[in-house]
C-alpha cells in the first residue's frame, strides 16, 4: 500500500497539505512530498485536482448499510426525571431525523420510568423502546450495555446520539466495541451529508485548539456523544402520542457483577473547570476579594464558574483550581469572559480553547484583546454591572 | 496485586499551534509529555500497591521516541514497562488502539487490575478505558476519584457522576478509569530515576502481538477524520466602543445573537 507523487502533474498547489490530517504533506521545490506521517488514508488522493497522485489503495467494498433506519436518543434519568442533556440530544435527533425523512427513537432503560413516556413524546420522541427490570433501577455498565446491544441488533437504528455526561461517556465506548462499531466522542456539532447521508460528527480535540469533524463510513448506527449544553431544544408538542415499544429485560448473573452499593447526592458540587460552559475570569484587575464577588455575580448569572490568573490565586482571592494558564488547567467552554486580565502568554495558553473570548480591561493595548471575539477597553466596574443589569433585565 | 496502568504521550496541548495556513497541527518543537491524567492513574497505582502490596507495569501505544514516557513512569517507581510500537499502529482511531491495548496486556499476563486515565489530552475522547475492558471481558468502573475498600477479590470505589457520587462494588479483575481526585502525583523518586537512566524498554510490534494489519492503525478504524479546522474563537476582534453603561449591555445583545448564551435559561 502506498501512496506518490506523479511529478509532471503536480503543480505544487498545496491542496493535499490542506485536505492531510495528520499533517504528512508539505510543497518542497513546488512540488508536494510525502512525510513519514502519512497514514495512507486517502485524504490527499480525493483533494488533488490534478490527478498528480497515484495509489495503489483498493477501494474498499462499502457494506450495505441501507437497512439501518431512524434516528436513536439514549435517555438518562436523574432523579425519577430526564436529564437535561437528553432533551437537548431530542431536539438536535429531530431536526436530524427530518433532515433524512426517518423516525426520532429514545431508549429508555431503568426500573419504573413508564410515566415519562408522555414527555418524551412532547420532546419530539416518534417511539419509545421501554426496557423495565429491577437491574436495571439505577445505572450498571454491563447491564445497560447488555439490553442496547439487543436493541441495537433487533431495530438497527441508523444513528444513536448520547449525552457527553459520565454515564455517557462509561456507556457509550462499551457498547460501541460490544457492537464493533465507531463512536464520536463529545461532540459540539452534529450534521448530514448531503450526497451520502452520513453524519458528520465535530468535536473539539487538542485541548480546543482545533475542531475536527469526523465520519464512520463503514457501520451502523453511527455513535456519538454530545456535550451537553451545546444543542438547542425542540419545540414541545404537548399531547403529541410516541408508539412504545416493550423491550423484554433478561439479564445474567454476569450483568450484575459491578454492583451499586451507594449513591450520594452532591451539595457542593467540585469545581470542574474543564467541564464549565461559561467561565468569568478576572486577573490583577480585580483589585482584590471585591472584585472577585462581582464577576461571581456575572458567572452565576450565566450559569458559568468563577476562574482567574496566576495573580489572583496567589492573592489569595480564589482557590487555586480555580487557576486557569499553563500552571492551572486548560479550559474550553463556550464563553470565556476575561475581566482585569492582560493576557499574559501562560494565561493566554490556558483559555484559547474557548470558542468565544470577552475580554474587559482599562488598557487597550492588553495581549488579551488580540485573542478576544469582542474587546472592550473600559472599567470592569462600570461594565459588569452593566452586563448584570442588561442579563437581569431580559429575563 | 498486580497493576497495569496504561499511559499515553501526548504534546502538551497548553503549546500546540495551529499553522494558519495548513490548519494542522504544528507539532514541531511541542515538548511531548505524560498525559496528566495518566499521571493520576499512576498515582493511584503507587497507593494501591503502597496499601495491598504487588506490582506496577506500564503500558502504552506510540512512536519510538514514546518509550520516554514509560522511562519517566519508571522513575516514579513503576516496576516494568512495555511500549507498543509498529507503523502499522498509525492513525488508529480509539477503535484500533484498544486492540493493541488489549494485546499488549495479555502479552504482560493480564493484571488484576488495569488503571487508565480518564482522558488524553490530545483527543480527549475518554474512549480507551471502557472499550479496552470490553475488549478484555472484563467489568469496567470509568470516572473513579477514590477506593474505600481494596481486597483480593474486590475494590469498592467512588465513581464521579454527574449529579453526586456512586459507590460502586467492581470484582477483578476489572478496569477502573480515574479523576484528578484520586491524588495529586508525587515527584518522581531520586532512585527511580537513576533506575530509569539505564532502564532498556521492551518493544513489541503488531506481529509479536498476533495482530494483523487489517485490525490496527487506520486500517483498523471505524471513525475516520474528513476535516481539521480552527475553532472559529479567535481572531475577529471587535472593539466594542462605547460608554461603560452601554457596552455592557451591548455586549449581551451580541452574544445572544451569536447564539453564545441563552437568556432566562
Amino acid at each position: 500500500m502506498a501512496i506518490w507523487v506523479i511529478a509532471d502533474k503536480c503543480t505544487g498547489c498545496g491542496l493535499c497539505v490542506k485536505a492531510c490530517p495528520y499533517g504528512a504533506m508539505q510543497v518542497q521545490d513546488k512540488l508536494a512530498a510525502l512525510g513519514p506521517r502519512c497514514t495512507q488514508c486517502g485524504a490527499c488522493l480525493e483533494a488533488c485536482k490534478f490527478e498528480a497522485l497515484g495509489s495503489d489503495l483498493a477501494d474498499e467494498p462499502r457494506p450495505d448499510l441501507s437497512g439501518y433506519r431512524g434516528v436513536w436518543v439514549f435517555c438518562e434519568v436523574q432523579d425519577g426525571a430526564l436529564a437535561r442533556v437528553s432533551l437537548e440530544l431530542l431536539g438536535q435527533g429531530a431536526r436530524l431525523a427530518a433532515e433524512l425523512g426517518q423516525t426520532l427513537a429514545t431508549v429508555l432503560l431503568g426500573e419504573d420510568v413508564e410515566g415519562l413516556v408522555p414527555e418524551l413524546a412532547a420532546q419530539g420522541a416518534d417511539r419509545v423502546y421501554l426496557a423495565q427490570d429491577a437491574g436495571l433501577a439505577a445505572y450498571s455498565t454491563l447491564a445497560y450495555t447488555r439490553v442496547l446491544s439487543e436493541l441495537i441488533a433487533t431495530h438497527r437504528p441508523n444513528i444513536l446520539l448520547l449525552g457527553a455526561t459520565p454515564l455517557g461517556r462509561d456507556l457509550a465506548p462499551r457498547l460501541s466495541r460490544r457492537l464493533d462499531l465507531g463512536l464520536t466522542a463529545d461532540c459540539t456539532e452534529l450534521a448530514i451529508d448531503p450526497v451520502d447521508g452520513g453524519l458528520w460528527q465535530t468535536r473539539p480535540a487538542f485541548g480546543g485548539n482545533v475542531m475536527a469533524t469526523i465520519v464512520t463510513p463503514t457501520a451502523r448506527p453511527q455513535m456519538a456523544t454530545v456535550r451537553p449544553g451545546v444543542m438547542a431544544l425542540g419545540p414541545r408538542r404537548d399531547g403529541a402520542q410516541a408508539e412504545v415499544v416493550r423491550h423484554p429485560v433478561r439479564l445474567e448473573p454476569g450483568d450484575l457483577l459491578v454492583r451499586l452499593l451507594a449513591s450520594q447526592a452532591q451539595g457542593q458540587r467540585p469545581v470542574d473547570l474543564g467541564a464549565a460552559r461559561v467561565i468569568v475570569a478576572g486577573g490583577r484587575g480585580c483589585g482584590g476579594p471585591q472584585g472577585m464577588e462581582l464577576l461571581a455575580q456575572l458567572a452565576q448569572a450565566l450559569g458559568g464558574e468563577l476562574g482567574g490568573t496566576r495573580v489572583a490565586v496567589e492573592e489569595g482571592w480564589l482557590g487555586q483550581a480555580r487557576q486557569i494558564g499553563q500552571t492551572g488547567v486548560t479550559v474550553r467552554p463556550d464563553l470565556y469572559i476575561a475581566c482585569g486580565i492582560s493576557g499574559a502568554i501562560q494565561h493566554r495558553a490556558g483559555c484559547l480553547g474557548a470558542r468565544y473570548i470577552v475580554a474587559i480591561n482599562r488598557d487597550r493595548r492588553a495581549p488579551i484583546f488580540s485573542v478576544a471575539d469582542y474587546a472592550l477597553a473600559g472599567d470592569m466596574f462600570k461594565i459588569v454591572p452593566a452586563m448584570l443589569a442588561a442579563l437581569k433585565g431580559a429575563a | 496485586m498486580k497493576i497495569i496502568v496504561c499511559l499515553k504521550q501526548v504534546p502538551d496541548t497548553a503549546h500546540v499551534k495551529l499553522d494558519p495556513v495548513t490548519h494542522t497541527l504544528k507539532r514541531e518543537g511541542v515538548a511531548a509529555i505524560i498525559n496528566p491524567f495518566d499521571l493520576f492513574a499512576l498515582e493511584a497505582a503507587l497507593r494501591l500497591r503502597e496499601q495491598v502490596g504487588g506490582a506496577i507495569h506500564v503500558l502504552s501505544m506510540g512512536p519510538p521516541q514514546a518509550a520516554e514516557a514509560i522511562k519517566e513512569a519508571i522513575g516514579y517507581g513503576v516496576d516494568e514497562g512495555l511500549l507498543l510500537s509498529d507503523r502499522a499502529f498509525a492513525g488508529a482511531d480509539t477503535w484500533a488502539t484498544t486492540a493493541a491495548l488489549a494485546a499488549g496486556v495479555r502479552r504482560m499476563g493480564g493484571a488484576d487490575l488495569i488503571i487508565c486515565g480518564k482522558q488524553a489530552v490530545d483527543g480527549d475522547t475518554a474512549q480507551v478505558g471502557p472499550g479496552l475492558a470490553m475488549r478484555l471481558g472484563l467489568p469496567q468502573v470509568a470516572f473513579v476519584k477514590g477506593w474505600r475498600e481494596v481486597a483480593a477479590g474486590h475494590l469498592v470505589v467512588e465513581r464521579q457522576m454527574d449529579d453526586g457520587v456512586d459507590v460502586v462494588r467492581l470484582p477483578l479483575p476489572g478496569l477502573i478509569t480515574v479523576v484528578r481526585e484520586v491524588g495529586e502525583p508525587r515527584p518522581p523518586s531520586l532512585k527511580g530515576k537513576m533506575r530509569a537512566k539505564k532502564y532498556e524498554v521492551p518493544m513489541a510490534g503488531a506481529a509479536v502481538l498476533g495482530l494483523t494489519e487489517a485490525q490496527v492503525g487506520l486500517a483498523g478504524s471505524f471513525t475516520q477524520v474528513v476535516e481539521v479546522f480552527a475553532p472559529q474563537a479567535s481572531g475577529q476582534r471587535q472593539m466594542i466602543e462605547a460608554p461603560a453603561q452601554e457596552a455592557g449591555r451591548l455586549v449581551v445583545d451580541y452574544l445572544v445573537r451569536d447564539q453564545i448564551i441563552r437568556l432566562g435559561s
